[in-house]
């Protein structure tokens, strides 16, 4: 849980931080004409299979994360009960 | 005990069968055809919608999980409700990544200010409202909490219609609903992607609900000896 929370406050820190820039970076001055996508400055003919290959591997990362966190807690709490299991057992050949 | 055990391997047959779909997707998706005036980067929509439908489902559940815990006082379906507003979020900020990734090459900018993003957004935070309250509320914060998804639940068909109602840049809800007829090509991997999700989802919805069934286990050891 302590985990999923740190990264929620992250994710949220990272949206606070990003909407700023995004809000300063938002008027663009209009495009006026039709201009041919291979005349366009070399900064705007960006490449899609970047992008698509970082969308996959974030969903990726993020799914198999999610995963290892559940295993890693799920441990945690099954190592707990067995110890609290041990600690009644013995409370009672004690008494 | 067998109940555990069949609870596990139920868990570990789901999770095999979403994460197997999940690497096949790729394969269905390279195939699918290209979309006229999108070109590659549509593909992004094969994970980004099904991350959105999975990510609605999560808050319906956690919303109506909330209001019988508020009503009705079941704490069974408080920790439903917490194991599907986590997921909430985890399908929510899948579906935030990919789609400005989608943006920046479709509309040339990550984001825009328009009534679904923005509503989206909102919905993600209040979903990481509702985790903070659980972590960080206190005693009664659990109640607290029911409210903010109940409230959360309430913002969904608001983000879905937004596009319908108000004026907007981004894909209507027609699109998908007319792909089978449209684009057959790209209905069969969609469907695929949106069957791995929602294996996946009730795969991690079922350990999260029994990781919070086994944290009140322990509380109530901790209790009994205590009290001895």
């Amino acid at each position: 849980m302590n985990g999923v929370m740190r990264a929620a406050t992250a994710v949220i820190l990272v949206l606070v931080m990003a909407a700023a820039g995004v809000h300063g970076a938002q008027p663009q001055p209009p495009q006026e004409e039709f201009v041919p996508i291979d005349e366009l400055p070399p900064g705007d003919q960006m490449p899609a299979a970047p992008l698509l290959i970082a969308a996959y591997a974030i969903v990726w990362a993020v799914v198999f994360g999610y995963l290892w966190s559940i295993w890693r807690r799920l441990s945690t709490v099954e190592r707990e009960m067995q110890e609290l299991a041990r600690r009644a057992d013995a409370g009672e050949q004690d008494s | 005990m067998i109940c555990m055990m069949q609870s596990q391997r139920m868990f570990a047959a789901l999770s095999v069968a979403g994460l197997v779909m999940f690497a096949a997707a790729p394969l269905l998706i390279a195939q699918a055809p290209y979309e006229s005036t999108m070109g590659l980067i549509q593909k992004i929509f094969y994970f980004h919608v099904p991350g959105w439908i999975v990510m609605f489902l999560a808050v319906f559940i956690a919303g109506i999980a909330s209001a019988i815990h508020l009503f009705r006082n079941r704490p069974a379906a408080d920790r439903l409700a917490l194991a599907a507003a986590e997921l909430a979020v985890v399908f929510g900020l899948i579906g935030l990544v990919t789609g400005p990734l989608w943006a920046i090459k479709a509309w040339g900018v990550w984001w825009q200010w328009e009534p679904r993003l923005t509503m989206s957004l909102i919905l993600e935070l209040t979903m990481c409202a509702y985790l903070l309250l659980r972590r960080y509320g206190g005693p009664g914060s659990d109640k607290l909490a029911a409210g903010v998804a109940i409230f959360a639940m309430a913002n969904v068909p608001f983000v879905y219609l937004s596009v319908n109602i108000w004026r907007t840049i981004h894909p209507a809800t027609s699109v998908v609903p007319q792909l089978a007829g449209s684009a057959p090509g790209m209905f069969g991997p969609f469907v695929w992607c949106a069957v791995a999700f929602l294996v996946l989802f009730t795969a991690m919805m079922a350990a999260r609900t029994r990781l919070e069934a086994q944290r009140a286990h322990v509380e109530r050891l901790h209790l009994a000896l205590e009290e001895r």
